[in-house]
């Protein structure tokens, strides 16, 4: 599904520039769930951001879905990410004066989908993350576990390939971000492929493969036994 | 772009956030209200000073005998200067190209009496050509003609107070009043748009009142009417020539500024309008300033706009908002509220003028207001533009902004 290969990045900070991704080979299969490791300032943040066409690489090859992700000016990476990806950020980064219902019809109101069709399918999303009843209210009214809830139903009613989480739990307490990543593992057995970027040991290892970055490479690769996080959740 | 889903969205994002919406449009609205009321006023200025200086024809030119302040050709300084009947004809034969009519003027002050009714009015000897220099207006009766002239009648046009103060409003045509000694018969009254004291005046035929006088042949100004395809500057041509005139025929100095003065309506009216000019032109400045706030605050309103919702432009992008989506939707927010109140505050303001109208006539000289269609519009359409403009430039940077920076903007 996704396949890099030799991807660098650095950042210019005034005279001295930053290398942060120092050539990273990486592939990841439909179907998987990947939790993307390291401590702050490895490079973990960059790399979600390039994979999610948000930011550019220097230099290395990157290919989503059989797609060569090259030369993007912004409106091609803006259809790129309307259609391919689904994003989850740490802060929600729900718009405060829509919605729930609104804010996830958002991506498809970008695809030019009608009015009534866009929330027929986002209630149905909302439905699936069990905020069916919620979809009249602004985010403010909402709990931060509701609100990541209404950002995960968002990432998802685009249908996109790949669904790419920064931090995702990072706001919220123990036993919300497990109902989170609850969900998360019930939308991977539907057979959707998400990468998480997370520094937190316990919700990289209800992932089913982690990926250790230090330094702007990779230093460990491995498949993991998969901890369900529904036995925490009641 | 122009779906009938983009304008929903607008509406809801114009809705949901009210306060913003409100400041812009109201500083849209009131930038337009103030500058056609300011404009309007300023026409009701120039109006106010055409009335006011209408009131007379403008193709007159009044003589004013005075008193010489330099020895010449053997006479003393501090001569006093006098017209006379010779000088009415000697005009008319030296200028016969300039003058369309020559008319003197005696003034005299004179208790007026009808029956118990008595006051003091001012009288004036003329002759018909007079009623076209001051415009006067017949209501009743007719003005002095030719034939109250050449046989020196009794006759005597009254102002429309005078009828009011003597005759308690009853009609005073063929009625006999006492005019300083003399009888006289009311055979008109006139109305004068130049206000209550040309209204308390008296006309009454010059030669009548030479004959009172002894027979004189004195006559106090001269009112030289000319032919008004001179123009302005045939007008002040023709003043020149009468100074040189009467300076040579009264023994006056060629430097001497006192022995007579000339006042050229033709002259005072030019100054005047360029007076009016002017200040019409101030009036436009200052209302084109309140234009230029109204941009100035509309842009300041769009940066902080813009600024506010970097963080949402940052999430619309990255969930698939093209730049130029994001750009149009702002773009076309700030149009369509501009448009909307800007046209709110122009009908308001042409509300206002209409309201207006003649109610600070008396005290602020504004009379009846007004601003055109066209420069209403194109001030709406100009602040609509900067507007929008003040929109786009903040728009395109945000657009331009990557989402991950905007995203970062807690």
């Amino acid at each position: 599904m996704i396949e890099i290969k030799d991807l660098h990045k650095s950042y210019q900070m005034g005279s001295n520039s930053l290398h942060v991704l120092k050539g990273i080979d990486f592939k990841v299969e439909a179907g998987e769930l990947v939790a993307i490791m390291g401590s702050s300032g490895s490079g973990k943040s960059t790399l979600l951001n390039i994979l999610g066409m948000l930011d550019v690489a220097d230099s290395g090859e990157y290919v989503l879905d059989g797609l060569p992700i090259k030369n993007l000016n912004e409106t091609k990476a803006a259809n790129y990410r309307n259609k391919f990806l689904g994003f989850i950020f740490q802060s929600f980064n729900l718009i405060n004066y829509k919605t729930a219902l609104e804010n996830v019809a958002l991506p498809l109101y970008y695809q030019g989908v009608g009015r009534k069709q866009r929330e027929e399918k986002s209630l149905k999303y909302l439905e699936q993350v069990g905020l069916k009843e919620w979809s009249h209210h602004l985010p403010s009214e909402l709990s931060g576990g509701q609100k990541q809830r209404v950002a995960v139903a968002r990432a998802m009613v685009a249908e996109p390939k790949v669904l790419l989480a920064d931090e995702l739990t990072g706001a919220l307490d123990s036993k919300t971000s497990y109902e989170v990543m609850d969900l998360i593992q019930k939308i991977n057995d539907q057979g959707n492929t998400i990468l998480v970027v997370t520094h937190e040991d316990d919700i990289a290892h209800m992932c089913k493969r982690i990926v250790h970055l230090k330094d702007g490479v990779i230093v460990e690769d491995k498949k993991i036994e998969q901890v369900r996080a529904s036995q925490y959740v009641q | 772009m122009f779906s009938r889903d983009t304008w929903r969205e607008i509406f809801i994002t114009l809705r949901k956030n009210k306060l913003r919406t409100f400041l812009s449009g109201f500083t849209v609205a009131l930038g337009i209200l103030i500058f056609i009321t300011l404009f309007g006023m300023g026409n009701g200025l120039v109006n106010t000073f055409n009335e006011f200086f209408g009131d007379d024809a403008t193709n007159v030119i009044y003589i004013f005998p005075g008193r010489t302040s330099l020895p010449y050709k053997g006479y003393k300084s501090n001569r006093n200067i006098e017209f006379d009947n010779s000088d009415l004809t000697d005009i008319e034969e030296t200028f016969p190209m300039f003058v369309e009519h020559i008319s003197p003027r005696i003034f005299r002050t004179a208790t007026t009496t009808y029956k118990e009714e008595s006051n003091d009015y001012t009288t004036i000897g003329v002759d018909w050509g007079q009623q076209f220099a001051e415009k006067t207006i017949i209501m009743q009766g007719r003005y002095i003609n030719q034939r109250d002239v050449d046989e020196k009648t009794r006759n005597a046009v009254i102002g429309r107070l005078v009828e009011v103060d003597l005759f308690n409003g009853r009609n005073a045509i063929g009625k006999y009043i006492d005019i300083g000694g003399s009888v006289f018969k009311v055979v008109g009254v006139f109305q004068d748009d130049g206000g209550d004291n040309e209204e308390r005046q008296i006309y009454i035929p010059y030669t009548t009142r030479q004959l009172i006088e002894k027979n004189t042949d004195k006559i106090g100004q001269i009112v030289v009417q000319f032919k008004p395809e001179l123009g302005y500057t045939g007008a002040m041509a023709f003043e020149k020539n009468l100074r040189l005139f009467f300076k040579d025929k009264k023994f006056i100095s060629p430097d001497d500024q006192n022995g007579f003065f000339i006042r050229n309506v033709a002259d005072n009216l030019k100054q005047n309008q360029d007076f009016a000019g002017v200040l019409q032109m101030i009036v436009s400045v200052v209302a084109f300033g309140t234009i230029i706030a109204g941009i100035i605050g509309i842009s300041n309103i769009m940066v902080y706009v813009v600024k506010e919702r970097t963080k949402e432009i940052g999430i619309r992008k990255a969930i698939g908002a093209t730049p130029k989506r994001v750009i149009g939707s702002i773009l076309l927010e700030s149009v369509f509220i501009t448009t909307v109140s800007g046209f709110i505050g122009m009908l308001i303001g042409i509300g206002v003028l209409k309201w207006i109208g003649d109610r600070l006539k008396d005290d602020y000289f504004i009379t009846s207001p007004y601003i055109s269609t066209g420069v209403a519009i194109f001030a709406t359409v100009i602040l609509i533009f900067f507007g929008a403009l003040a929109g786009y430039i903040p728009a395109r940077r945000a657009a331009r902004i990557k989402p991950i920076v905007a995203l970062r903007n807690e």
